[in-house]
């Protein structure tokens, strides 16, 4: 049996600075999602395979059921939670909206946190580097075509 | 790419929001992080539960001990089997197909024997997730190793491993002797005939036979199985989780955990994809027994190894399709056999299998054998348009090289042999106006189906699919609120945008625009009995409670209207959201807006509150057509596909998005089935690809664009001409495939999933590029 050791961490999130109490076992995704009550983030697999959990560690996608907790220390960590600004959504947000990209919603953050992490990267991807980059994050309900196009479009409006 | 084709003219209404594209209520919550899924409730004293699973496909057990389990230190609770009232044999409602409590609360927790790897055996709550897994390894299971059966062939041999001692067949075939009386794994054997078979095939000039195979694949929802349950000292027991029915989680809850209905309550979150498989409970009887032990509530969620291994797939089958036609293609007789696997428990979705699997064709003499089968593997559950894409399968492949035979283009013979208003389906039943025809015509006059091909060991291939739609129960009520707004009280979970699609059909019938209309979806306490979302029913007859709804707030506006006037109510009339009466005494007209009447509505008679129940069978069937073009890689056995049309009759599309979005994603599903997904079991019954790298669906780049045509032929039996669309384009896919597969290799695929390495193995050693 592994031993629970209670581990102190601070981390700014979304911009805030937040400590938390964690268990030295717990991943990043349990500690949003159970510890600090920041539940945008999903859980479908936690094992690397589905994508629901991406959020931004240092401006770096990762699937935070891969990270643990204690390694977050001091880290900077951007969840969907922290895509608005304001009252204004995302531009992606927005196009996820308005080309229906979205059925159940439950893969939707972590496609946000994703498609975010290409944009920032390659403002004018081709829809095959669109298909490529998001091959991590898995939709059951979609088939997703509206969630390509909901990227062209949004980067097509960043670009703007 | 190719662009989406226009729609062709249909004799529709002019609507003001039907057919529109409104972003959805629920949208923004759902991109901001905010909405809340079952998995993200958190309760004041919340304990975490995790599940024992059965190590062994099928064993009895002789002792569980969970004391060492009990002494860890933040364990609060354990829970088996004997927890839970005796059950007596009886039917519970699922909405799609039903349950057994019998056996329902030996699939929650085992009693005396695991049917299957993953089968749950012990439950532990705890103040933490991770001491609730520490825990589980201390609770100590002794197994009696029983022989087990996978194959559904193999279950059903006379020799095979017996599941359930006291199985015996249910014989629902005329012709046909009750076996005797002996332990089986066959459930059941059901028949639909019509006509004279044997004249049929003595009929026809070209008779072929051919066996298919299709594996169990996974609804594979995204978000997890989850219950999360309070069971208060004054016995009431409050749920909360993803369902896609609130009631049949209540009327399953109170039956195992032996309570009335009303003393249970279920509180609906946010539902993360089910595709018929949350309909079953799992989780929510555990969390209950967990939260009475310990007076706290108990959160729970499944980790996806789990899920595979213990919840719904769709039956493995082994099926047998014979076919006699005419020269001229006129097809005078079908045989059709179907062994479907149930899982641990009876109950696959064979009955709808047959009933499906010759429904697009007008065939005379018919014979649909169905063979339910008990198995070693976990209990099957609804999965989008149950039984139906297998057997469709069978006739839709066979029907291909029937048309190669004659030398007919594939359509040509559907169109000759398709199925009509007037004509019977395979349970004898008059077909109502259906778009069989329409749908076969649109795939023949569809640009994509007459482009042409380039490239080596590419193909291109068709197939049909059909789903009857289901109607039941929904209700809902409505209030008008002052500001001129009216909320709209659900029972039916939005799975994909419903929330809308409702919403919409109350703003068109008020006049109204969708943001002046606010849906909520509400626990089972406060609306009335509402059937699942699933079938493909939710906008069909939550459409009708609507329309329903607005139709009595106008009346009773016009009611209102008349009396603030002074006037008899037949001169007052409602359109486009204006109220209008006779002139008044100076002859000046008169008139209100809705938001006029709702604010003084207060000082008048008080505010308007309705509610509407719909008990309506007028669905209609869904014909879906599909046209793919794909190639395959002769040296790795990959299928790429390079082209997807997928045209459906949808009767009225409310939201045009979410109607193209569900055919779009049935397609990822039917393409998943028919290349990749299956189970694979090692020689002791273990699945060992219980991951979602290894259970492998469909990605971004697996897919092209998938280009949709909707036709719309209203549906006579609903105010909007709504159909359900969600079921039937699951169905096409993989027949669609093989027929494309043969088109660019010329290998006829019998086993699916057509895999890269069951396409190496049908090329065979001869396959020249592959040295
Ligand atoms: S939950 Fe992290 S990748 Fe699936
Ligand atoms: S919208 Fe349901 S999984 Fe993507």
């Amino acid at each position: 049996m592994t031993t629970d050791e209670r581990i102190v961490v601070t981390a700014t999130i979304n911009g805030e600075e937040r400590t938390w109490l964690s268990s030295s076992r717990d991943s990043l995704l349990e500690a949003l999602r159970e510890r600090i009550g920041l539940t945008g983030a999903k859980e479908g697999c936690n094992n690397g395979n589905c994508g629901a959990c991406s959020v931004l560690m240092d401006g770096r996608l990762v699937n935070s059921c891969l990270v643990m907790a204690a390694e977050c220390e001091g880290a900077n960590i951007t969840t969907v939670e922290g895509l608005a600004e304001g009252d204004e959504l995302h531009p992606l947000q927005t196009a996820f909206l308005e080309e229906a990209a979205l059925q159940c919603g439950i893969c939707t953050p972590g496609f946000l946190i994703s498609s975010k992490a290409l944009l920032d990267w390659k403002p004018n991807p081709s829809e095959e580097e669109i298909r490529f980059w998001l091959a991590g994050n898995l939709c059951r309900c979609t088939g997703y075509d509206k969630i390509i196009r909901a990227v062209e479009k949004a980067a097509e409006e960043m670009r703007s | 790419m190719v662009a989406t084709p226009e729609k062709p003219n249909t004799d529709k209404p002019a609507y003001k929001v039907v057919g529109t594209r409104p972003v959805r209520p629920d949208g923004v919550d759902k991109v901001t992080g905010r909405a809340e899924y079952g998995a993200d409730i958190k309760l004041e004293g919340m304990l975490y539960g995790a599940v024992l699973r059965s190590p062994h496909a099928h064993a009895r057990i002789k002792r569980i001990d969970t004391s060492k389990a009990e002494a860890l230190p933040g364990v609060k609770a354990v829970a088996t089997h004997a927890d839970f009232p005796k059950q007596e044999s009886g039917s519970l409602d699922l909405g799609e197909g039903s349950a057994n409590p019998l056996w329902l609360v030996e699939n929650v927790l085992a009693g005396s024997k695991v049917l299957y790897h993953g089968h749950a055996v012990a439950a532990v709550a705890a103040t933490d997730l991770h001491i609730a897994e520490d825990a589980l390894a201390l609770i100590e299971v002794e197994y009696e190793v029983l022989p087990f059966v996978i194959d559904v062939r193999e279950a059903m041999l006379p020799n095979a491993p017996i599941l359930l001692d006291d199985l015996r067949t249910n014989v629902r075939a005329k012709g046909v002797d009750t076996p005797k009386d002996v332990p089986t794994n066959i459930a059941l054997h059901m028949r639909l005939e019509k006509g004279d078979i044997e004249q049929g095939f003595a009929d026809a000039d070209v008779v072929i036979e051919r066996e298919y195979t299709t594996a169990q694949a996974h609804q594979g929802y995204i978000e997890p199985q989850n219950g999360t349950a309070f069971w208060n000292r004054d016995g009431q027991l409050t749920i909360w989780c993803s369902t896609q029915g609130i009631f049949s989680v209540r009327s399953q809850c109170a039956t195992l955990l032996g309570l009335p209905e009303s003393q249970v309550r279920v509180i609906p979150k946010e539902i993360g994809g089910g595709f018929g498989g949350k309909l079953t409970v799992y989780l929510e009887p555990i969390a209950a027994v967990l939260s009475k032990k310990s007076h706290r509530p108990v959160k729970m969620w499944m980790p996806r190894a789990d899920i595979i291994r213990a919840t719904g797939p769709t039956s493995a089958t082994h099926n047998r399709v014979k076919i006699g036609v005419k020269r001229d293609g006129t097809i005078t007789a079908a045989e059709v056999n179907l062994a479907y696997a149930a899982g641990a428990y009876p109950g696959s979705p064979v009955g709808a299998g047959a009933l499906c699997a010759l429904a697009p064709y007008d065939i005379a003499n018919q014979r649909i054998d169905g063979f339910d089968v008990v198995t070693n593997t976990p209990k099957t559950q609804a999965y989008r348009a149950p039984g139906a894409p297998a057997s469709e399968h069978a006739v839709e492949a066979t029907l291909d090289e029937l048309a190669e035979q004659l030398d007919m283009d594939p359509m040509e013979l559907r169109l000759k042999n398709a199925a009509h208003e007037g004509g019977t389906n395979s349970a004898g039943q008059p077909w109502p106006r259906i778009g069989a025809t329409a749908v076969m015509e649109a795939i023949k006059n569809h640009p994509h189906y007459t482009s042409e091909l380039h490239g080596e060991d590419t193909g291109r291939g068709v197939a049909l699919g059909f789903w009857f739609n289901g109607g039941m129960e929904s209700s809902s009520s409505a209030t008008v609120n002052s500001d001129g707004t009216v909320s709209l009280i659900l029972g039916s979970v939005d799975i994909g945008g419903s929330r809308a699609s409702l919403a919409m059909q109350l703003a068109e019938t008020l006049g109204l625009t969708l943001d002046e209309v606010h849906p909520h979806i509400v626990d089972t306490d406060s609306v009335g009995w509402t059937g699942v979302t699933g079938g493909s029913r939710t906008t069909f007859a939550g459409g009708w409670v609507a329309y329903d709804l607005g139709e009595e707030i106008k009346k009773r506006v016009v009611e209102r209207a008349a009396r603030m006037w002074d006037v008899e109510t037949d001169v007052v009339s409602y359109a486009d959201g204006v109220i209008t009466g006779p002139p008044d005494a100076d002859n000046n007209p008169r008139s209100m807006t809705f938001k006029e009447i709702a604010k003084q509505l207060q000082r008048t008679g008080g505010l308007i509150a309705v509610s509407a129940t719909s008990r309506r069978n007028t669905q209609g069937a869904a014909f879906a057509g599909h046209i793919v073009d794909l190639h395959v890689d002769r040296e790795t056995g990959k299928v790429e596909i390079l082209r997807y049309t997928a045209i459906q009759d949808v009767g009225t599309a409310i939201h045009p998005s979410y109607v193209e979005g569900q055919l779009q994603g049935g397609v990822a599903q039917g393409v998943g089935m028919a290349l990749n997904e299956e189970y694979y079991y090692d020689d002791e019954g273990h699945v060992v690809n219980a991951s979602l790298l290894d259970y492998r669906m469909p990605v971004a780049n697996d897919l092209p664009m998938i280009d949709t045509q909707l036709v719309e032929v209203p549906n006579p039996g609903h105010p909007y001409g709504v159909r359900g669309v969600g079921e039937a384009p699951i169905v096409p896919p993989a027949p669609a495939i093989r027929n494309a597969i043969y088109d660019a290799i010329g290998v006829r695929m019998y086993d699916m999933p057509m895999s890269p390495r069951r396409i190496l193995e049908e090329l065979g050693p001869q396959n020249g590029s592959a040295s």
